[in-house]
């Protein structure tokens, strides 16, 4: 039925529409004619888009503050984002032997023979040499946290609790000598942890042209 | 009636698709099948090698094409990776399915009608944005590589253009601009970096500079069609030049900040030794380019060559290709197959006559910015020999056997 309504309409707006074209038509011939070369004319008119942008499209919505919370996981070195609670090596080094150790290892340090499925956390190198780890590496303590609430541990992803994560955060801090074993590790006690790596960073400030850097 | 006929099409189809497992490279016949209409419909069966195809009608319209049976060109997975078979594709476009893969915690699985994407932080209104609004904005096509970081394999002859770069691909993107959505959202003039957040099982983040916001596309589309699962369906950050890395893929939150966030990826990963110290938030791709014909593992005879292959630049449009055919000591230019597109892979050739004498065949690409593709002996010496797996982009030599072996020559820079 809608079909043939659409038609009807179609039908009888048809002569009107010719008239249009044909009168659009006669217009445009002689706006070409006073302007010449109309090919180059109308590049030259082509703007950016067919009509100009609205202020908003009002496409979208405005997202809850209970959205945006559910969400905003992503902790700062300045410690922004870090969550209540705390934890401390010994828990941390508890927690390592259930849920850790199977991919990085005894104390998350490389044992000679055994190809392990994740990196090795801990050593007692400097960066030039492997393993690249927390200890000769890793820039920023609060790095830690995040990276680890996120997708640790690799089998189950996004099971730690705040507390679990600060626990192993102390702990591997601790096994790579950054922390005290006494340390307890919070909102306010992280960010402040300077890591040994965080000097040897620069930023690429490159920016094309003939040098090889 | 209706309904017989396509219950025996059906039948037949599920029967071409079983015997074209099975078979390989069989070719399709024509069998008749009476339908209730009493005539007769033709579909494909495969009965194996087809001697003379003029004298065989071949199998009808299908709902999805497939490659020809006689080729197969197939992507190199790894653990954490695949990489696209360069030596076995024309030109630029990467076929959407032989596109490379990296990804941190395996191919996220999104529902296209749940998906959605926060912008907050340092907005003056914070929003929401369905699949579907995404694709009601103004829309925005380009044609750029997309490559990882950590494009570099070295060590051994019988290597393939895949084995050493197949970390590169190149499709035609289709989106809304970044720019378009932030205006919605209205960025504070103190906002300069961005998070952006995967919804993945890693939940990959990077913090991007102001300096790539401009030609950052959200993508939902890829050569044509959405995008591929692995490519981040329903949607993913696509900056054009930019390391693989930062092109979030599966992406679900943009949170404006005033300073990175120093995240894992950024930070001990897609950073590297530059003489004594760590270089970081290494974005660009420098310009670099493979021969991909010849190339192992193929084989040449002498007389007319054509050298083919790619080259391209995260800084802008590449310039020139320059050819050796004579392990270094003089180079000529490439023709390069137009139109040249900024951070694109550009297609170049180069014909030479080989005398079937034993040499080595290399090129360097050069871009708009006037950077020449360095060796890896260059690369060395200017960051020390310790080397990362990041951002290396060495001139590659193909070493072209007098018996027509072309094998990769592998260099050590320690």
């Amino acid at each position: 039925m809608l079909n043939s309504i659409e038609m009807k309409k179609t039908m009888s707006g048809a002569p009107v529409r010719f008239i249009m074209v044909i009168i659009c038509g006669m217009m445009a011939i002689t706006l070409m004619a006073l302007q010449g070369n109309s090919v180059v004319n109308r590049r030259q008119r082509a703007m950016p888009d067919t009509n100009k942008w609205p202020a908003t499209f009002g496409f979208g919505r405005t997202a809850t503050a209970a959205e945006i919370s559910l969400w905003d996981i992503a902790i700062r070195p300045d410690g922004k984002g870090l969550p209540p609670g705390e934890g401390d090596v010994a828990q941390g080094k508890a927690i390592y032997a259930i849920k850790c150790v199977a991919c990085h290892g005894e104390n998350g340090r490389e044992t000679p023979g055994i190809k392990l499925a994740g990196p090795a956390l801990v050593s007692d190198t400097s960066f030039k040499s492997k393993p690249k780890t927390i200890g000769n590496y890793w820039p920023y303590a609060t790095t830690l946290f995040d990276y680890m609430r996120r997708t640790m541990p690799y089998n189950l992803p996004g099971s730690l609790t705040n507390d679990e994560v600060f626990s192993l955060t102390a702990f591997l801090l601790s096994a790579n000598q950054i922390i005290k074993p006494d340390a307890i590790l919070n909102a306010q006690t992280l960010p402040r942890v300077i890591m040994p790596a965080k000097k040897l960073f620069v930023i690429d400030d490159r920016k094309g042209g003939a040098e090889v850097k | 009636m209706e309904e017989n006929k396509k219950t025996k099409l059906e039948n037949v189809t599920g029967r071409i698709s079983r015997r074209t497992l099975l078979g390989g490279a069989l070719a399709a016949a024509i069998i008749p099948v009476s339908s209730s209409f009493g005539k007769y419909i033709q579909a494909g069966v495969p009965v194996g090698p087809v001697n003379d195809p003029t004298k065989m009608i071949g199998p009808g319209p299908s709902v999805l094409g497939k490659r020809s049976p006689f080729e197969h060109p197939v992507r190199k997975p790894s653990d954490i990776s695949s990489r696209t078979p360069l030596q076995d594709l024309y030109s630029t476009i990467t076929p959407s399915d032989l596109h490379f893969e990296r990804h941190h915690a395996g191919v996220a699985s999104i529902d296209p009608g749940k998906y959605e994407l926060l912008i907050h932080g340092m907005v003056n209104r914070p929003m929401k944005f369905t699949l579907a609004d995404l694709k009601k904005f103004p829309s925005f096509t380009r044609i750029c590589f997309l490559e990882c970081a950590g494009n570099f394999r070295t060590g051994k002859e019988e290597m393939t253009p895949q084995d050493i770069l197949g970390l590169t691909s190149q499709s035609e993107w289709t989106g809304v601009m970044l720019s378009t959505l932030l205006r919605e959202v209205g960025v504070s003039d103190n906002g300069s970096w961005f998070l952006a957040e995967g919804s993945d099982a890693s939940l990959m983040t990077r913090s991007i500079p102001r300096k790539g916001w401009d030609e950052a596309i959200i993508a939902y589309g890829q050569n044509g069609e959405a995008l591929r699962p692995e490519q981040g369906y329903p949607a993913r950050l696509l900056i054009p030049g930019w390391e693989g890395n930062t092109n979030v893929k599966w992406i679900r939150r943009i949170e404006i900040s005033d300073q990175p966030f120093m995240t894992r990826e950024e930070t001990s990963k897609y950073t590297y030794p530059v003489k004594d110290k760590i270089r970081m938030f290494s974005f660009e791709l420098d310009a670099r380019s493979i021969i991909t014909f010849p190339s192992f593992p193929q084989k040449v005879e002498r007389g007319w060559i054509e050298i083919r292959g790619i080259a391209w630049s995260g800084r802008g449009k590449i310039i020139t290709v320059e050819v050796s055919t004579d392990a270094g000591k003089t180079w000529a230019p490439a023709q390069l197959q137009q139109p040249v597109l900024a951070k694109a892979h550009t297609w170049f050739r180069y014909l030479w006559q080989w005398n079937g004498d034993g040499t080595e065949i290399l090129s360097r690409a050069v871009d708009e910015t006037g950077y020449t593709q360095p060796t890896l002996k260059q690369l060395a010496e200017a960051r020390g020999t310790d080397l990362g797996g990041y951002h290396m982009n060495p001139v590659t030599a193909w070493q072209v056997r007098s018996d027509g072996n072309v094998l990769f020559k592998p260099e050590n820079w320690k």
